[in-house]
């Protein structure tokens, strides 16, 4: 494990000194690694913050950019150049891990209109607030889950039990898909609103996005709750 | 100039090789004895060197120490590399390593050769800088720079060993290559090929699994999964204790007592082991004490049954790798097998049942010899390094972190920073403040592993955030930054935003080595080498020649030189002359012969000179004191005696 020291920006190519516009990890001139800037992830790639992304012509464009970028091309280059390279490598694959996954980039695009999200993960103790509609047939499900694993650590097997579970299961799986439905229509609502430049549209978009995620993480908490108890 | 040779170096726990890019295919280097192979073994010989030196041997001729002298050798010092005191109590019950008594918690373990001690990268690097010298012999050139290969599974601190390891033995270490990665990269190097492949690695001490998308020369890493600690080493292990039971208890023979019978009981059984993946039975033989034999047929299907739990074990991560990836087995185009141990016909066995593979016709490849493919894909990263040639134009490899990074976080639960298989380079933000008005320092605690709780996972450093300016506590607003390299190591900068202030980070690796610890164990590149014998060589004729030249210099003012007669003064003269050019040049024979000349030229003035320093000495003396002064000028080493060569 080692120290650096990380690098400030400039305003022109350090090689051919032309200009530099943008937020480009590579000079557009003579194509040379660049000092790192604060790009944001849909920057990196050339992308208007819009959620919804051709898949293919991202990794397309993330090989194209590795095969300039990536520290096996510069073992020979200057100390500069190497860190350089390392450090937007580094941002490169960042944004793409993120961009590629539709929930992580729908997160990033929110956070970066200044929506904060409690650090989901983190802590599986503290799960969201529970969604008023779930209230009551989350409460069963957790009561049954219970009842299940001290069934498993007591070696035995309720059949009722488990049949009740895969219900449960399938049920909210279902509402599970349902909100990646609602949040790809919400997509569409953001990027049109995008285009038109329209403020109120956007906004809209963007307070029904955040109380999606929200339902959505506490689905996808009991999802794999259930999946785990039943040891799928 | 020509291009600088960069080597690629399989450094295993049980076999190490050394390859380069010979035109467009990667080929290993032998040894001076012949072997592709380099046992990784590593023995000190009883008596020390030239200048006092201790002398280590590695390879074939360190294994026969194993039974000769055991307490000086050690094998598969890999499973100690970047690892602790209370990591390795369960292979200290295993292994023959007889460790310092005096390792403190939190430090790097030192192992017991003989009288001394040395820590596992110093191990390591004996046999990176015997593969390194095989590479020199075979080119004719030094050799400086190289990629080094480690387990996928392997965690930060592991790596850091290797890397030192490395520096050690002299060798600038331009990447750290995943082994099953390196693999997939020798046998992508033919057939260009698109698709999934998975690759299964079971060598002598580690496991690794990887799932790789091939495109357009792109090899990306989707995820890998692994156990550091099993391979075929384990197998060995499991079949010696059963011996040992047996010997003991139907033989009377306590082995435990017997260090050298223990190594030849390992090999007997190693042995056996390798002939069971041709035959349907093996037989462990061992001579005892008093005339008596232990003789052990194991039928193939004992040995099946033995070692199933052992590769068993292998399964879970290649699950969870498939998992990660998000395919299912039949989305996996092909399976490549990898490491010593996958010759055994059980191990092929269960990795067609894990991947389906006879269920959809296909077989796992084999067609690279499994022990040498790791350095062969080595040498093809070698030469994308160097710049790349024709055969490796294209290719580009995009691996990623086996292990989640994260923070201590409040009541011990760590907070994941960076996922596992997030491809690297990969880097990661997180924010801190006080929680003290006018707290200068923060700690940060840094973990890799995928466990919930801090003490579970693998503590990497210790990190202390200093000469934060003093502010109401929660008021500072420091930003960490955490960047994983291209070889899997993770660097850390920090920067305090309200002040704009470079923070100062103190870091304390967990079982690491201090930048100075790894200067000062920098091998000593002098002995025994040949290239650098006849340099060091060169060095001492100069130095002697060079203090020949200065006595010279200063003779004429000293009385005895008014003795010598002008053809003298005109032979020393011509000869001092031919000295000082012979000096500048490279040729060591000339350099004798001219201060040989010059030598013979003053040996008369230099008897001039210590009878009259006798004489002198004498002149207005004590005896007792004469003989003192006699001591300083006379018989101290003269600079004009002659000079002796070896």
């Amino acid at each position: 494990m080692t120290m650096q020291v990380l690098e400030t920006k400039g305003a022109e190519c350090w090689a051919c000194h032309s200009a530099r516009t943008g937020v480009k990890l590579l000079c557009g001139e003579c194509g040379k690694v660049q000092a790192t800037t604060s790009a944001n992830y849909f920057e990196v790639f050339g992308l208007s913050l819009q959620l919804h992304i051709d898949l293919s012509k991202l990794e397309q464009e993330f090989y194209r950019l590795s095969r300039r970028l990536h520290p096996d091309l510069f073992a020979r280059a200057s100390t500069n150049e190497q860190q350089w390279s390392l450090e937007n490598t580094s941002l490169l694959n960042d944004a793409y891990r993120t961009l590629k996954d539709p929930i992580r980039r729908t997160m990033y695009l929110l956070k970066l209109e200044g929506a904060e999200f409690a650090e989901e993960d983190r802590d599986r103790s503290n799960p969201s607030r529970v969604p008023v509609d779930l209230l009551e047939e989350a409460f069963e499900l957790n009561m049954q889950l219970e009842e299940m694993r001290m069934a498993t650590k007591a070696g035995e097997d309720d059949p009722q039990l488990r049949s009740d579970l895969e219900q449960a299961r399938t049920q909210f799986e279902g509402l599970l898909n349902e909100a990646d439905q609602r949040l790809e229509k919400l997509w569409s609502d953001w990027d049109s609103a995008l285009a038109s430049k329209q403020d109120e549209g956007k906004a809209a978009a963007k307070k029904s996005m955040i109380a999606l995620l929200d339902r959505r993480r506490y689905l996808q908490n009991l999802v794999r709750d259930v999946r785990e108890a039943l040891g799928a | 100039m020509a291009e600088e040779r960069v080597i690629g170096i399989d450094l295993g726990t049980t076999n190490s090789l050394v390859a380069f890019m010979q035109g467009d295919a990667p080929v290993v280097i032998p040894g001076m004895d012949g072997d592709n192979l380099v046992p990784s073994v590593v023995a000190l010989d009883l008596l020390p060197g030239e200048g006092g030196r201790p002398t280590l041997t590695v390879g074939n001729t360190a294994r026969k120490s194993l039974i000769t002298t055991p307490d000086r050798a050690i094998y598969s010092v890999k499973r100690l590399m970047g690892r602790g005191l209370e990591d390795v109590q369960g292979e200290l019950k295993l292994f023959p390593f007889r460790l310092a008594d005096d390792i403190g918690p939190g430090e790097v373990i030192r192992i017991r050769l003989g009288e001394m001690e040395f820590t596992p990268p110093e191990i390591s690097a004996y046999i990176l800088r015997q593969l390194k010298r095989n590479a020199e012999r075979y080119f004719g050139t030094e050799v400086k720079k190289a990629v080094i290969t480690v387990p996928a599974y392997f965690n930060d601190a592991q790596r850091q060993a290797t890397k030192d390891a490395g520096r050690m033995a002299g060798l600038e270490v331009l990447r750290l290559v995943n082994e099953p990665t390196a693999a997939a990269l020798a046998y992508g190097l033919d057939r260009k090929k698109e698709g999934t492949i998975a690759v299964y690695d079971l060598g002598g001490g580690t496991f690794d699994v990887s799932i790789l998308k091939l495109k357009d020369g792109i090899f990306e890493v989707i995820a890998t999964n692994g156990d550091t600690h099993l391979g075929g080493d384990d197998i060995d292990n499991l079949l010696s204790a059963i011996a040992i039971d047996e010997i003991t208890n139907e033989l009377g023979v306590n082995l435990r007592e017997h260090p050298d019978l223990v190594q030849q009981l390992r090999k007997s059984v190693i042995e056996a082991k390798i002939a069971l993946s041709s035959t349907e039975s093996a037989t462990i033989d061992l001579e005892l004490p008093e005339g008596k034999l232990y003789q052990r047929a194991i039928p193939r299907d004992v040995f099946e049954e033995l070692i199933a739990s052992v590769i068993a074990r292998t399964k879970g991560p290649c699950l969870q790798a498939i998992k990660d990836a998000d395919v299912t087995p039949e989305q996996i185009d092909e399976v490549v097998l990898v490491g010593g141990s996958t010759r055994i016909p059980a191990v092929r066995t269960l990795v067609d049942h894990i991947f389906a593979l006879s269920a959809r016709g296909k077989k796992a490849h084999t067609e690279l010899n499994p022990d040498e493919v790791v350095a062969l894909g080595a040498a093809v990263q070698a030469n994308i390094l160097s710049g790349g040639s024709e055969a490796t134009e294209n290719m580009l490899l995009l691996d990623v972190t086996p292990l989640s990074l994260g923070i201590e976080a409040l009541g011990g639960v760590v907070s994941k920073i960076i996922q596992r298989n997030s491809t690297i380079p990969a880097s990661a933000t997180d924010h801190y403040t006080t929680g003290v008005d006018g707290q200068t320092n923060v700690a940060i605690h840094v973990l890799q592993g995928e466990r919930e709780m801090a003490k579970d996972c693998r503590s990497l450093a210790r990190f202390d955030l200093k000469g934060i300016p003093p502010m109401a506590a929660g008021l500072p607003r420091i930003e960490v930054k955490f960047l994983i390299d291209a070889n899997g190591i993770l660097h850390v900068s920090a920067r305090e935003q309200r002040s704009g202030k470079q923070a100062e980070i103190e870091v304390k690796p967990t079982y690491g080595l201090t930048d100075d610890q790894v200067e000062m164990m920098i091998l000593d590149s002098f002995d025994n080498a040949e290239a650098d014998l006849q340099a060091r060589q060169l060095v001492e004729a100069r130095v002697e020649a060079e203090t020949i030249l200065t006595a010279v210099e200063k003779a004429p003012s000293n009385p005895a030189w008014k003795l010598l007669t002008a053809d003298e003064v005109v032979r020393i003269e011509l000869t001092r002359q031919h000295l000082a050019t012979a000096k500048a040049g490279d040729d060591l024979a000339e350099i004798h012969k001219a201060t040989t000349e010059l030598d013979e030229a003053t040996r008369r003035f230099a008897e001039l000179m210590m009878d009259d320093a006798v004489s002198s000495a004498l002149t207005g003396s004590t005896m007792e004191n004469a003989s003192e002064k006699l001591g300083e000028e006379v018989t101290a080493p003269h600079p004009m005696a002659p000079a002796e060569f070896k």
